[in-house]
């Protein structure tokens, strides 16, 4: 059996900071086969998205990888040279960011945006790049983009510069996409063209992909694995429908109950009590445990990261092995 | 575009108008000029004529409609003192002074962009903290005494380079240019730094503060993850962003050094003119000084539409204002 696209292996990313050490990422593993899509899931500061730059190599200090592998292909992404890493940065590992509005430069047409970028990577003529992003346009769906290379961010719609956002990351048709939230700015119309959109493309060019959200019901209908996050460890891990439909995790049992739904109309929505912990000195053991209704003192150890059920892996020492209804 | 141009003409007109009346009211109450022009000996007979050819016989309003009727027709008055006309005697002294501010202004952006862009990218590194920590030098010592410094150091101790006045000049279009001989250069070194000194501090920290801001956009991280080399991301991505700041503080900047370029003119000797109108300020030549006062307000207005041109080429969310 060939090498996953991409396998993460116990990555942590560590932010060095006067007042201590963020452990912003701890121990995060996880393998994204072609072709497929893995969910990453978590609250905001859970760590999904430094997860996604530190696979692009794009920590800025005071962050920086302090353990693990990122392999590629094989490769460790991790000890990769910055010169090979912007190789493959836009040429096999592209990302989407979170926030339509702010990716695009405000003062640079689109065409200038593609060309650059096709141009940092190939060694075609002008003439041929543009020829490039303008069939990348097409293939995300913007109506004549002939006219619409020459326009400026400014002049487009949110759904329609996340648009081009994602046919940038096309341009190379590369072998991994981290996708940061590109949905969760917006419309749900928009969202579901998006998803579709990507679920299509992947398909197609057999990319791995890794979509960061913090929405389970999008993941439950584009994933095939899941990985959920809380306070920078993965908590729980495997296929969607296995995690979604029989979680082990309290954590995740607990995401799951908060996501309004119909056959639960009437009902108070259920909550997970208190907060994210701060990352900054975080004390030894579970990092749930305070929130958590099934929490005991050996929680104060940390838990294995263990397999309960074939393909299934979750960080407690007490997980939900009964079936749970959601 | 043309709508744009024409409403900032008309604009301009009304600006140009207001600022006319209170100019020649200002200048009326700084003095009357005749107590200086004529000498104490002159009989009752002789000044009357003096003041009737001088046209301060007349009120105030109409000596006002006069002026504007010959400034319309470009005639602003002749100068009380050297009897030549107003405009033709600050046309002269113009291009000392252009040369002086295009010199100073340009040498703030070949020095300030680097350091600031420098100081932005690497904002911890020890020479970051020293560029920041002269910047702040370069603000609050006074020209003057930056001037005389200068002097002291490169003109009387090492001798590099002179003191005073143009040096050679080339003469273009009729008008005296002294950048274009290396005896000019030298001249124009020393004032067009102390010129420089506050304009170079101020675009080093526009310069800082805007790559700073930049640095942390989403479209910066963006370009790095589409694999662009670091030049490029700088040199591109975030210096385009920058620039619009810089050049509308360094445009509006450079009508004032036009303006208000007497201290280092006085201080180097330059004949520009800044010390014409201090000359004339201290004879009440009024002509020269409501012409010159004229010539600023028509100075910034160009200055200010040309800033604002050029932002709109910089920052294309500008671009489509006034089309409608």
């Amino acid at each position: 059996m060939s090498a996953p696209t991409l396998e993460v292996r116990n990555l942590r990313t560590h932010f060095f900071t006067r007042a201590g050490v963020v452990k912003a990422v701890d121990d995060v593993s996880f393998t994204v086969e072609a072709g497929k899509v893995m969910g990453l899931v978590g609250e905001s500061g859970s760590g999904k998205t430094v997860t996604g730059f530190s696979i692009l190599g794009l920590v800025d200090p005071p962050g920086r990888i302090a353990g693990g592998q990122i392999l590629f292909k094989g490769r460790d992404l991790a000890t990769l040279p910055e010169a090979e890493m912007r190789g493959l940065r836009g040429n096999r590992i592209a990302m989407i960011f979170q926030d339509p509005m702010m990716t695009l430069n405000p003062v640079l047409r689109i065409d200038t945006q593609m060309i650059e970028t096709v141009l940092a990577h190939a060694k075609v003529s002008r003439e041929e790049a543009r020829q490039r992003a303008r069939d990348a346009l097409g293939q995300v769906g913007i109506p004549s983009p002939d006219e619409r290379l020459k326009a400026y961010p400014h002049q487009f719609s949110g759904g329609m510069r996340q648009r081009v956002a994602i046919a940038i990351a096309l341009l190379h048709k590369p072998d991994v996409i981290v996708a940061d939230e590109p949905t969760t700015a917006l419309d749900v119309t928009i969202q579901g063209q998006i998803l579709a959109e990507a679920q299509k493309l992947c398909a197609q060019f057999g990319t791995a992909l890794v979509w960061i959200t913090h929405d389970l019901s999008v993941v439950a209908g584009l994933a095939d694995d899941i990985a959920v996050m809380y306070a920078g460890k993965v908590v729980e891990s495997g296929p969607v429908t296995q995690v979604l439909d029989a979680p082990l995790h309290p954590y995740t049992l607990g995401l799951i109950g908060s996501v309004p739904s119909r056959n639960k109309r009437g009902e108070p929505l259920r909550q997970i009590p208190g907060m994210t912990p701060s990352l900054l000195n975080l004390p030894a053991g579970c990092a749930f445990r305070s929130r958590c209704p099934r929490a005991e003192p050996g929680c104060a150890e940390p838990p294995p990261f263990a397999e309960y059920r074939p393909g299934q892996h979750a960080r407690c020492i007490h997980p939900h092995q009964e079936a749970v209804a959601a | 575009m043309t709508a744009f141009l024409l409403r900032r003409l008309i604009q301009a007109a009304a600006v140009v108008l207001v600022m006319s009346l209170l100019v020649f009211l200002g200048v009326f109450a700084v003095g009357d000029p005749i107590e200086i022009l004529i000498s104490p000996e002159a009989d009752q007979f002789e000044r009357e004529r003096a003041v009737k050819a001088l046209g301060l016989d007349l009120p105030l309003w109409q000596q006002y409609l006069v002026f504007l009727g010959n400034a319309l027709r470009g005639d602003l008055g002749r100068s009380f003192v050297f009897n030549e006309p107003a405009l033709k005697l600050i046309l002269e002294r113009m291009p000392a002074t252009l040369e002086l501010a295009i010199g100073a202004t340009v040498a703030a952006l070949i020095i300030g962009l680097p350091l600031g862009l420098y100081a932005g990218l690497k904002p911890n590194s020890p020479v970051s903290k020293g560029i920041m920590a002269t910047s702040i030098l370069g603000f609050s010592l006074p020209t003057f005494w930056v001037g005389l410094m200068l002097i002291m150091v490169f003109a009387v101790q090492l001798g590099w380079l002179p003191s005073t006045g143009r040096g050679e000049t080339v003469t273009i279009l009729g008008m005296r240019w002294s950048f274009l001989t290396s005896d000019g250069i030298a001249h124009l070194i020393m004032p067009a730094l102390n010129l420089a000194l506050f304009k170079i501090s101020l675009v080093i920290r526009l310069t800082r503060a805007g790559v700073r801001e930049t640095m942390l956009m989403d479209y910066v991280k963006f370009a790095r993850a589409k694999g662009l080399s670091p030049a490029r991301v700088t040199f591109v991505h975030v210096f385009k962003n920058i620039l619009i700041p810089v050049v509308t503080v360094v445009g509006l900047e450079f009508g004032g050094t036009i303006a208000f370029s007497v201290v280092t003119e006085s201080v180097f000797a330059w004949p520009g003119m800044g010390k014409l109108i201090i000359d004339s300020i201290n004879v009440l030549d009024r002509p020269v000084m409501v012409a010159y006062l004229m010539m600023i307000v028509l100075l910034f207005i160009t200055i200010n539409l040309v800033v604002d041109i050029t932002y709109s080429l910089l920052d294309p969310r500008v671009r489509l204002e006034g089309k409608q």
